[in-house]
């Protein structure tokens, strides 16, 4: 039986190798050998040459730009395998087997000739070797249906053994539906549609397991293919997550954010909160976005809250200041660079504004303004990024309330601004009247800063913030 | 010409699939669309989306695009070899990278872009640009273009006015060329310019020609005229109505996943990290204090990463241990001067706070971050 197996076996190999050894015929008795030899020593799993076909237009050569595989993966018919590059066209070779990869005849950048080996690919033997054409559009049929090949401006894919098998059965390709690569119509889609319709489970068509031309030969006994077919049985699976982790390894931005939040972690950070009531300063704004607009600007809230922070740094400097690694030494800043936080598509960067001790609230806006345009057009230079000391995050633009906000070295203080919202409040004759209502949450840096120190700027910053005015009395 | 808005075309009857309407038995062996979009990353989406899912066997398609200032690589090209990204980021002119093959453009609304969508059987470059030829002839008869071996068609024999590139599927294939009719030369040169030295590269390099607008030929030319010429010519070859239908690539309904195609299109990873692998061999002089310093940096990038770094400097010049954390965190980097000043104003901020040696790190980072 075992020797009889291995002449049909190869005597099947031997007509289909014509078909697959289009360019080259000396190749077929090498490949002939090569399947007798793996077909006596394991379960028929032959390599097949897969050749570059032709390109078009008279092109010989090609240059083999990228690999979408390597060897050992495993390719479904149709699959992009690589893309080579001939005089200003870009082809993309698609597998016409499904099997594994077993070699790559060139690598990067090596020129590929038309009609020589691509790639050599050992083909599940279980599975059938599709036709050596490219088929996508079938050949005129009686049938009506089956010339519609269109869904919804989509091709149906699927092999001629599959279109053929649907025919058989009266199936509409349409109204199957596809579960292979690209929505493409398997043989199994067609069993299940079948089932489905009868109830029954359908031991399939011999005739369909064989690729067309081979139909015509008798020597194909039933007890072998009998043997390699796996009935599909439809059954009821549980709905599973077939999601994969993903590991991707830290790099760039992100590596040196490691180190510098390691960094400073290590400094005691202490907490200290507080509400404060912005109403005044919101009827403030809405009367001055007009002037600064005719200015050009955009005025946010942000360069109230940097001038007043930078008016109480004045009153507390050593929120200002810098410790030295061995704790030895405060340096006191003598500029106050306030940086503000900004979101981007790379994650949290803090440009700064600097010298806001000599800047005017509108000096801030406009410098806001060219450091938010600079950082979403990713355009940040290094001077805009470093020499901060001091820092503000405005967090509340995304949500939130409360924080926790982590001081950025060499600094030894942060603030984080929540959002504004709108709550009843008592006034002073015990009415309940609407207030705009903003949480800050600061952190400092408990080695050189006290809770008393924080609390009073706090303070300082929070009064000047709700009476607006009285920035004014302090303003350099 | 007239321009028929989608809800009357056949286009949509296919879709709706009413056997009788359908696009078989009316038989028409032409399609000409034209987008609505000046996006260079929609247009090129739409492109994608006809070749993947489009049957071109009984219709082909011509479409017909214009975009807004960008710079245009091939599928296989080094942007930092082609142009100057620099003055791109600058003058805020977006860089795309399409699938097809061949050279560097430069795309604006005085240029106009052509495709040709067939099967694969069908893919035939010279037929294509012999049309727009005619076209061009049926329009100013005295107008001297021809169109070379090399796929270009020229004007007056030494001006080039198009360029072709080709994407070959394995079931279809289209062939696109621009056509210049009143871009801005000054721009085209300055963006086409690479400023950076010392790459070297398998990438596809491109061929600098000198280009000549049609405008400047016959001024009473615009894109509309030329639009409509090629048009007019595809519609008498392929024996259909002059009809021009207009889409909108950002519709979703009538190109389902023609939004996910626009998002690849603009990924880093498919704009950058698709160059092939390429080297930069440089020296960096900088002028730092009363001398200057000759800094050999070589670097190898890999998908648009930094694979390896060397920068020689001077013995204790930076302090060692800053040093190979520097390399160390620009090994594995996006070779992205955005990326790269984030990450070297964050390191500086765990570095002894020491004036000198912070104006030497910001030396030495600015200098890098020119190369990128």
């Amino acid at each position: 039986v075992c020797i009889h197996r291995v002449r049909s076996c190869s005597s099947i190999r031997f007509i289909k190798s014509k078909h697959v050894c289009v360019f080259d015929k000396s190749a077929l008795k090498f490949s002939h050998q090569q399947r007798l030899f793996r077909t006596s020593a394991v379960s028929c799993g032959q390599i097949v040459q897969f050749k570059l076909s032709d390109i078009g237009e008279g092109i010989t050569e090609v240059t083999v730009k990228e690999w979408y595989i390597k060897e050992g993966d495993s390719v479904s018919q149709f699959d992009s395998i690589c893309e080579v590059q001939s005089d200003k066209a870009s082809v993309t070779i698609t597998s016409r087997y499904d099997g594994v990869i077993r070699k790559l005849h060139y690598s990067i950048d090596d020129i590929a000739f038309v009609g020589k080996p691509l790639v050599d690919i050992e083909i599940d033997a279980s599975k059938g070797v599709a036709p050596e054409e490219d088929v996508v559009e079938t050949p005129p049929m009686s049938h009506e249906e089956h010339t519609h090949q269109e869904i919804k401006g989509h091709k149906t894919l699927a092999t001629p053994a599959v279109r053929r098998l649907a025919m058989e059965n009266n199936i509409k390709l349409s109204e199957v539906v596809g579960t292979g690569k690209d929505n493409r119509i398997l043989k199994e889609d067609i069993l299940n549609y079948l089932a489905k319709q009868t109830g029954a489970i359908l031991p399939p068509s011999p005739k369909a397991e064989i690729v067309p031309p081979l139909q015509k030969t008798e020597t194909v006994p039933a007890a072998p293919k009998d043997k390699a077919w796996k009935i599909p049985v439809p059954v009821s699976r549980p709905i599973a997550f077939s999601g994969k982790d993903k590991t991707e390894p830290v790099t760039g931005f992100q590596k040196a954010m490691v180190k510098t939040m390691s960094a400073a972690l290590k400094i005691p950070h202490f907490g200290y909160c507080d509400e404060i009531d912005l109403t005044q300063l919101v009827q403030l704004r809405e009367e001055l976005k007009p002037l600064a607009e005719l200015r050009g600007v955009k005025l946010s809230f942000m360069p109230f809250f940097i001038k007043a922070a930078s008016l109480g740094l004045l009153q507390y400097p050593i929120l200002n200041a810098s410790l030295d690694e061995n704790c030895q030494n405060v340096t006191y800043k003598a500029s106050h660079n306030i940086g503000v936080a900004m979101d981007t598509e790379q994650g949290l960067i803090v440009p700064n504004v600097k010298n806001v001790q000599v800047c005017s609230v509108f000096d801030i806006a406009v410098e806001l303004n060219r450091l938010q345009s600079l950082g979403s057009a990713g355009q940040l230079g290094t001077s805009d990024l470093t020499g901060g000391t001091f820092t503000l995050s405005n967090i509340g633009t995304i949500g939130g309330t409360y924080a926790k906000p982590v001081i950025l070295p060499p600094e030894v203080a942060i603030g984080a601004l929540g959002k504004i919202q709108v709550l009843p409040r008592f006034n002073g004759k015990g009415e309940v009247f609407k207030a705009q209502i903003m949480n800050v949450s600061w952190s400092a840096d408990h080695r050189v800063i006290d809770g008393a120190t924080m609390a009073r700027f706090s303070n300082l910053w929070k009064s000047y913030l709700e009476n607006p005015a009285s920035m004014l009395l302090d303003l350099k | 010409m007239v321009l028929q808005s989608l809800k009357n075309c056949l286009w949509l009857s296919c879709i709706r699939r009413t056997p009788k309407a359908c696009f078989w038995s009316t038989a028409s062996g032409g399609l000409i669309i034209q987008s609505v979009s000046n996006d260079v990353y929609q247009n090129l989406a739409v492109e994608d989306w006809i070749h993947d899912h489009m049957d071109l066997e009984k219709q082909q398609v011509l479409f017909l695009w214009r975009n807004s200032p960008a710079v245009v690589i091939g599928r296989h090209q080094n942007p930092w070899q082609e142009c100057n990204l620099r003055l791109l980021r600058q003058k805020n002119i977006k860089l795309a990278r399409r699938r097809s093959g061949g050279g560097t453009v430069y795309h604006d609304l005085g240029n106009i872009n052509l495709t040709f969508f067939t099967t694969r059987k069908k893919y035939e470059r010279m037929e294509n640009l012999k049309l727009v030829v005619k076209a061009l002839k049926a329009l100013r008869p005295q107008l001297d273009v021809h169109v070379t071996d090399r796929y270009d068609i020229l004007l007056d024999r030494q001006y080039k006015i198009s360029g072709t590139a080709a994407k070959l599927g394995r079931t279809s294939a289209y062939h696109h060329c621009t056509l210049l009719c009143n871009a801005d030369k000054f721009v085209l040169s300055s963006v086409l310019k690479s400023p950076y030295k010392g790459l070297k590269s398998n990438a596809t390099p491109s061929v600098p020609a000198s280009v000549k607008n049609l405008f400047e030929e016959d001024p009473s030319l615009n894109s509309e005229m030329l639009l409509d010429a090629i048009a007019k010519e595809y519609a008498t070859q392929h024996q259909i109505d002059h009809h021009i239908t207009v889409i909108n690539p950002a519709d979703e309904t009538l190109l389902p996943g023609i939004s996910n195609k626009t998002k690849e299109l603009q990924t880093w990873e498919w704009v950058y990290g698709k160059t092939p692998k390429f080297s930069v061999s440089t020296c960096l002089n900088m002028a730092h204090k009363d001398s200057v310093l000759d800094v050999k940096v070589n670097m190898d990038i890999k998908h648009g990463r930094i694979e390896v770094c060397n920068i020689d400097l001077p013995e204790q010049w930076l302090p060692p241990g800053l040093y190979s954390e520097l390399v160390k965190s620009l090994t594995g980097s996006k070779f992205c001067p955005n990326e790269t000043a984030a990450l070297v104003t964050t390191l500086l901020r765990v570095c002894p706070q020491d004036d000198e040696l912070h104006s030497r790190w910001s030396l030495l980072c600015e200098n890098m971050i020119m190369l990128m």
